[in-house]
C-alpha cells in the first residue's frame, strides 16, 4: 500500500547524456504531493537484479499526475543508470517508495539562495516551483559547461527569469561565491548540489562570510563507492555475506534475504546505521551522517554506503 | 458490557451527545461507547516504554477503527473548544513560516474525516477549488486551496476547530523537530504558548525519568526518518478530576483544586482516566509532521463496567513509580481511586492486550 506503482510515461533525452523520465500512476489518479528537495527510491528490475536507487524528484511538487526524474549517464555505472539509458522504454513498469526529504528547504528563510552545478540542478526544479508560487525571495545559480548541456536551463529562465543565472564554463564564466553570499539579508539560506569541489567552495564562502551552519544546506546524494570484496559475518542470522566489488553492503544484506534498515541509499538519513559486534580491520565509513567521534569509535557502520577491509567483521543483524 | 459489541458495531456515530466539560460536568460515555475507548493498559503493571507501532486501521467500533476518529462527543468537544478560543486566543498559535504545512494539515484532516464519515463529511475537489461540507456543524464552504484569502480563518485554525483531538505541528531542521504551530484546547497540564518555537527536547524537558532511559534521543532519531503514508501512533494516559478537556497551566486556579475534592464517595464519578491517542503523520509539501493529540475521558465508574478493565486498572495504579505519580499530579487521590477500585478486581487473570474480553 505504501509503495508506488508505476509506469514510465515519457522519456526525453533533450540533453545528451542526460535522460528525464516521466513516472505515472499504474492505475490512474493521483500521486502524493511531495516537498520541495524530495527524492524517490526507484526500484528496477534489471535481469536477476534488484536495483533501489534514489533520484531527485524534478517535477512541480504540485503536479500530482505524474513524477518526473532526471538522471545523468554515470561514466562508470555501477548498473542503475546505465539501466535507465540502454533499457528502459516507455510503458515499463516500476516502482517506488514514498517521497523523503532530506534537502527540505528551510522556510523560515527570508531568501533562499540555490547554488547548483551540474545534473545538481535536479532538486532545484522543484525548489524554484515551490518558492515561486508561495512567493519567497529566491535566486538559482547554475553551472554548466555549456548552454548545450545545461538540462532544464531554458525551461528555467522561461520560468524564472532574471532569477536564474548560467554560468557555461565554455564561455569561461564561473560563480562568484564571494559576491553571491555577500550582499545577502539576514536570514537568507544557502542550497547546494552538485560536484563535491563546487559544494565546498559555496559553502565555504557563506562560512566566510559569516553565516550560520544553521543557513547551510547541502545535497550529498552519491552513489555508493565501489571497492575491494568483502565478507560480512551476521550475528543473528548466523550467515555470511559476500560484498562484491560493484555492491553496497546493503545491496548485498538484500540479496541474502536479510531484511536490513536502509531509507535514503545515500549514506544521509541514518536509518541504516548497524552495530558492528567486532571489527579486526578498518570501516570505510563513506556516509555523511556519523561524527568525527562516532566514525572513530567504531562501533556503527552505515551499510548503504561503507565498506570494510580486514579480516573480520561482526555485524549485529 | 453487551456481548461483542467491541468487535461486531462498526464506529459510525450518527447522534452527538450534548455533554459540558465545566460548571455542570454533564460529559457521560453512552453504553455503546464504553467499549470505543482506548484502555492504555495492555498488561497488569505499569512499564514505561515509547509503544510505538503502525497507525493503521484497527479492531472495528474501536478508535482505532478510523486513522482521525469522530465519535459521539463531537460537538460538545467543538463547541467547549470554540469557549476556550475565545476566552483564551493563544492557544491556537501558528508561526509565519508554517503556512504551507497548514495547508498540509487543512488537506489531511479533510480527506481522512471525509472517507471515514462520509455522512458528516464532504470533499470535493475542482483542481484547486474545494467545497468541503460539515454536516454535523452546519459549515458548506466553498475555497481555492493555497489562497488563505478565501477561507475564513487561517487553514489550520479553520480546520482544527472541526476536528476533535488538540493538534500540533512540528516543523523539522537542524536535524531537530520544532513545535512551531498548534491548535491545544484540551491538554494534560501542557501550555502551547510556553511551548511554541521550542525543540524536541526542550519540550519534553519535564519528562521524568524518560530522559535517562534515552528515550527522547531515540525517539528524535525515529521521527525524523517518519515516512510520507506511514504514520505511526501511541497511547499516552493520565488521570483528571471531573471530565474537564482543558486542564491547562493557565486555567490550573480552576482545575488543581479539584483533586482535593476526590473522596471515598465520590471517586467513581469524579475520577477521570484521560488517554491520548497520539499519531504521528509526515506532511507531503512542507515536510513538516502533524502531531494529533486525540484526548479521550472515562470515569471509574464506566471503566469498571469492562470487567477486565476494572480489575488491571488498580492494579496498574498500584505499580507505578513515585516519580511517574508526580508528574502526573495524582498523589492526592491516587489511592483513593485504587481503593474504589479495589472491589472491581477478583484476583482472576487478565488476558493480553488492551481489548475488552
Amino acid at each position: 500500500m505504501t509503495e508506488l506503482a508505476l509506469r514510465v510515461a515519457a522519456i526525453d533525452d533533450a540533453i545528451p547524456g542526460i535522460r528525464r523520465i516521466r513516472l505515472v500512476p499504474r492505475t490512474g489518479g493521483l500521486l502524493p504531493a511531495f516537498s520541495a528537495g524530495a527524492h524517490l527510491v526507484l526500484a528496477m528490475r534489471d535481469g536477476p537484479t534488484l536495483r533501489r536507487n534514489p533520484y531527485s524528484l524534478c517535477s512541480d511538487p504540485e503536479d500530482r499526475s505524474g513524477y518526473e526524474i532526471a538522471v545523468r549517464r554515470a561514466e562508470r555505472s555501477r548498473g542503475g543508470s546505465a539501466f535507465l539509458h540502454d533499457r528502459l522504454a516507455v510503458g515499463d513498469l516500476l516502482s517506488a517508495g514514498q517521497p523523503a526529504n532530506l534537502f527540505q528547504p528551510d522556510w523560515r528563510g527570508r531568501r533562499h539562495v540555490m547554488v547548483a552545478g551540474g545534473i545538481g540542478i535536479t532538486p532545484f526544479m522543484a525548489m524554484t516551483a515551490t518558492f515561486d508560487r508561495l512567493g519567497l525571495p529566491f535566486e538559482l545559480h547554475y553551472a554548466c559547461r555549456s548552454r548545450a548541456t545545461a538540462a532544464f536551463a531554458d525551461l528555467l529562465v522561461a520560468r524564472h527569469g532574471a532569477r536564474v543565472t548560467l554560468y557555461p564554463s565554455d564561455e569561461g564564466r564561473r560563480i562568484d561565491l564571494a559576491a553571491v553570499v555577500g550582499d545577502q539579508p539576514l536570514g537568507t539560506h544557502l542550497y547546494t548540489c552538485g560536484p563535491d569541489a563546487l559544494m565546498a567552495a559555496a559553502l565555504q564562502a557563506a562560512r566566510d562570510a559569516g553565516w550560520p551552519d544553521q543557513a547551510l544546506h547541502a545535497e550529498r546524494f552519491e552513489a555508493p563507492p565501489p571497492g575491494d570484496p568483502f565478507t560480512a559475518t551476521l550475528a543473528r542470522s548466523g550467515i555470511e555475506v559476500t560484498v562484491g566489488r560493484d555492491q553496497s553492503l546493503l545491496e548485498a544484506l538484500e540479496a541474502a534475504g536479510v531484511a536490513a534498515p536502509c531509507l535514503c541509499r545515500g549514506g544521509a538519513c541514518g536509518e541504516c546505521a548497524t552495530r558492528v559486534i567486532e571489527a579486526r580491520g578498518t570501516i570505510l565509513h563513506n556516509d555523511h551522517f556519523l561524527s568525527p567521534g562516532e566514525r572513530a569509535a567504531g562501533d556503527r557502520i552505515m551499510t548503504c554506503m561503507s565498506r570494510f577491509t580486514g579480516d573480520r567483521l561482526v555485524l549485529d543483524l | 458490557m453487551p456481548p461483542g459489541s467491541a468487535t461486531a458495531a462498526v464506529h459510525r456515530p450518527e447522534t452527538f451527545l450534548p455533554g459540558t466539560f465545566r460548571d455542570d460536568f454533564s460529559y457521560r460515555n453512552s453504553p455503546g461507547n464504553i467499549p470505543h475507548f482506548p484502555f492504555p493498559f495492555a498488561e497488569d503493571s505499569y512499564r514505561y516504554s515509547v509503544n510505538i507501532e503502525p497507525h493503521v486501521p484497527g479492531r472495528p467500533g474501536s478508535a482505532f477503527e478510523h486513522l482521525i476518529d469522530v465519535d459521539e462527543h463531537y460537538l460538545s468537544e467543538m463547541a467547549d473548544r470554540a469557549r476556550v478560543l475565545e476566552e483564551d486566543p493563544l492557544r491556537y498559535q501558528a508561526l509565519p513560516h508554517m503556512m504551507l504545512a497548514q495547508w498540509d494539515v487543512l488537506e489531511l484532516l479533510m480527506e481522512e474525516q471525509a472517507r471515514a464519515y462520509p455522512h458528516l463529511f464532504t470533499l470535493t475537489k475542482d483542481g484547486d477549488r474545494w467545497r468541503w461540507i460539515n454536516r454535523p456543524m452546519g459549515i458548506d464552504d466553498t475555497f481555492t486551496f493555497g489562497d488563505p484569502a478565501t477561507l475564513p480563518r487561517e487553514p489550520f485554525d479553520y480546520i482544527a476547530r472541526q476536528t476533535q483531538g488538540d493538534h500540533a505541528i512540528l516543523d523539522q531542521r537542524d536535524g531537530n523537530l520544532w513545535m512551531d504551530a498548534g491548535m491545544i484546547t484540551a491538554q494534560a497540564d501542557w501550555s502551547l504558548d510556553f511551548d511554541v518555537g521550542m525543540s524536541f527536547h526542550e519540550w519534553h524537558a519535564p519528562v521524568p525519568l524518560a530522559h535517562e532511559m534515552g528515550v527522547f534521543d531515540r525517539a528524535l532519531k525515529f521521527l525524523l526518518n517518519l515516512r510520507l503514508g506511514q504514520p505511526v501512533r501511541r497511547l499516552n494516559w493520565t488521570m483528571t478530576i471531573n471530565p474537564r478537556l482543558d486542564t491547562s497551566p493557565e486555567r490550573y486556579p480552576h482545575w488543581g483544586p479539584d483533586r482535593m475534592t476526590v473522596t471515598p464517595q465520590n471517586a467513581g464519578r469524579k475520577v477521570h482516566l484521560r488517554v491520548e491517542l497520539q499519531s504521528l503523520w509526515r506532511l507531503p509539501r512542507s515536510n513538516a509532521i502533524l502531531f494529533p493529540i486525540r484526548g479521550y475521558l472515562m470515569s471509574l465508574d464506566q471503566i469498571v463496567t469492562v470487567p477486565k478493565w476494572g480489575r488491571r486498572l488498580p492494579r496498574v495504579l498500584e505499580s507505578l513509580p513515585p516519580e511517574l505519580v508526580e508528574y502526573k499530579g495524582l498523589s492526592r487521590y491516587r489511592q483513593t481511586a485504587i481503593d474504589w477500585l479495589k472491589p472491581y478486581d477478583d484476583g482472576q487473570p487478565t488476558s493480553p492486550g488492551i481489548f475488552p474480553d
